[in-house]
């Protein structure tokens, strides 16, 4: 009894998804025009943009130290080769948990939401600035 | 003959490669009144937090390079402090570093580094260290340090509607608002004459804060008037430029130039090969320092024992949480090489940067 009513109840979510999609008026998943890549590539840019201003911000920790004084152009922090290793850590870890290392320590300040706004400028920038070299997860 | 602290350590490391040691070589250019050494410390970058609250890290560099240099014996005939004692100029960090600078037991000479400046553009750095560029003679080596760090007039007075914003933007060393770093027509003027009255067999040794040198324009490893006082020191026999700012190991040699870069107390700085996104134009003679592990704290910082060898400069890097190296003028080639590493077959991997 139980799985039927589980089963009838799913059927009609889905049914509810495709109904809600087919009434939107938009192209096809995979149809996107030049203007789109134009604005999508303007948003990730304006948090770029975003990362660069809080890479080289005092206060995103608490001594006024910020990312840029030791990471010009974000160089030496390598965000193609995580995942890995870290060895003073002792386990695999993302880009991300090595920032917010940083914030903890030469900036003496609080770790980030590691999924939140800032964060992901944060790694936007850097990412950025590494565009073009090769992924290499697990280097040192 | 002298025999002081970098001999012995340079014994004992050439020893092991199987070259000469250094207290040999000198037996045979010996003229000892050249032969003494000095210490070499740089960027502090004393940083006020609030009130009498400054960033501990860069304290304790500095204090830690006074407290060794203070130790050293022999001890060192003076000593140079290469530029950026202060973060943003501010007179609460100048006083700061210069109470910490001020306990060392030696004459201390001081170089102007651009976060001493942009903010009053040197007014208190000269109250408490003087002229902006000098010189000075010791034991038959002129020495001069100049103010390598000025730029273009309009960006200094016409470009910024305040001193703190002037002083903030030439602070961000990738700001692309930034101004390349130059010595200047007058400096150069005052260079020429200074060097008019000197014996062209004299060893002469000069003090800057950039490389006088063109290295990487987008975070000033660069002096915009590199060649035009690279000239007035062609006629020597024997020159050296020593200089801060790079916060590195760096050395080269340009016809009878010797340049060697010092490391700072503070925090270490990338190659700038590893900017991805730039040219650059590192001295091939180099052998980079070891890429820096952020978790000791004090890791790729250190200071310098400067052993002059008949006027040239043998670099003795102290370097906290780090193997030292030494960095020495080598009169065969006659180009200053690495003692332990310039054999490429001597690297070790924590020398490549990427
Ligand atoms: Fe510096
Ligand atoms: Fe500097």
């Amino acid at each position: 009894m139980k799985p039927k009513i589980y089963g009838t109840v799913v059927t009609l979510f889905i049914l509810g998804l495709f109904g809600v999609y087919m009434l939107v008026p938009t192209l096809s998943a995979d149809e996107f025009t030049e203007k789109d890549v134009a604005r999508w590539t303007e948003e990730f840019m304006s948090v770029v943009d975003k990362g660069r201003v809080l890479w080289g911000s005092g206060e995103l920790g608490k001594n006024g130290v910020a990312c840029g004084q030791c990471h010009p152009n974000a160089a030496n922090t390598h965000p193609e080769t995580y995942p890995k290793f870290q060895q003073q850590l002792g386990r695999v870890v993302g880009f991300r948990d090595m920032v917010n290392w940083c914030l903890q320590h030469p900036l003496e300040g609080d770790a980030l939401d590691i999924n939140g706004p800032e964060m992901v400028a944060l790694e936007a920038y850097a990412t950025y600035e590494r565009r073009g070299v090769a992924l290499a997860p697990g280097k040192h | 003959m002298k025999m002081n602290l970098s001999n012995r350590r340079g014994f004992m490391k050439t020893a092991a490669i199987g070259t000469l040691p250094l207290s040999m070589v000198e037996l045979t250019f010996a003229d000892p009144q050249q032969n003494f050494s000095f210490a070499h410390i740089s960027d502090s970058h004393i940083q006020q937090i609030k009130g009498t609250k400054f960033v501990n890290n860069w304290d304790r560099g500095l204090i830690r390079a006074v407290a060794e240099t203070n130790l050293l014996n022999p001890k060192p005939d003076f000593v140079v402090f290469g530029g950026d004692l202060a973060q943003l100029g501010k007179k609460e960090e100048l006083d700061h570093g210069a109470e910490m600078l001020a306990k060392l037991n030696y004459k201390t000479y001081c170089v102007l580094g651009e976060h001493d400046y942009y903010l009053d553009l040197g007014a208190y750095w000269s109250e408490l260290y003087g002229p902006h560029y000098y010189s000075w003679d010791h034991k038959g080596v002129h020495f001069i340090t100049l103010n390598s760090i000025l730029t273009y007039d309009k960006w200094t007075f016409e470009r910024w509607p305040s001193d703190m914003q002037r002083m903030l933007e030439m602070a961000g060393l990738d700001n692309p608002n930034g101004s390349p770093f130059m010595v200047g027509e007058k400096q150069r003027a005052w260079l020429a004459k200074d060097l008019a009255g000197v014996d062209k067999n004299t060893p002469v040794v000069l003090f800057s804060h950039s490389p006088i040198q063109k290295i990487y324009k987008g975070w000033n490893f660069w002096t915009e008037d590199a060649e035009e006082v690279q000239a007035l020191l062609k006629p020597f026999a024997n020159a050296s430029v020593i200089y801060g700012h790079v916060h590195q190991i760096q050395y080269n040699q340009i016809d009878n130039i010797s340049f060697n870069a010092v490391m700072a107390t503070a925090w270490p700085w990338p190659y700038p090969a590893s900017y991805a996104q730039a040219k650059s134009f590192m001295p091939k003679l180099t052998v980079p320092m070891n890429r820096a592990n952020p978790f000791f704290e004090r890791d790729a910082t250190g200071w310098q024992l400067i052993d002059m060898d008949n006027g040239r400069a043998a670099l003795d890097y102290n370097l906290y949480d780090n193997t030292n190296r030494t960095v020495a003028y080598n009169p065969k080639t006659r180009q200053p090489e690495d003692r332990m590493f310039q054999s490429p077959q001597n690297r070790v991997s924590p020398q490549t940067h990427f």
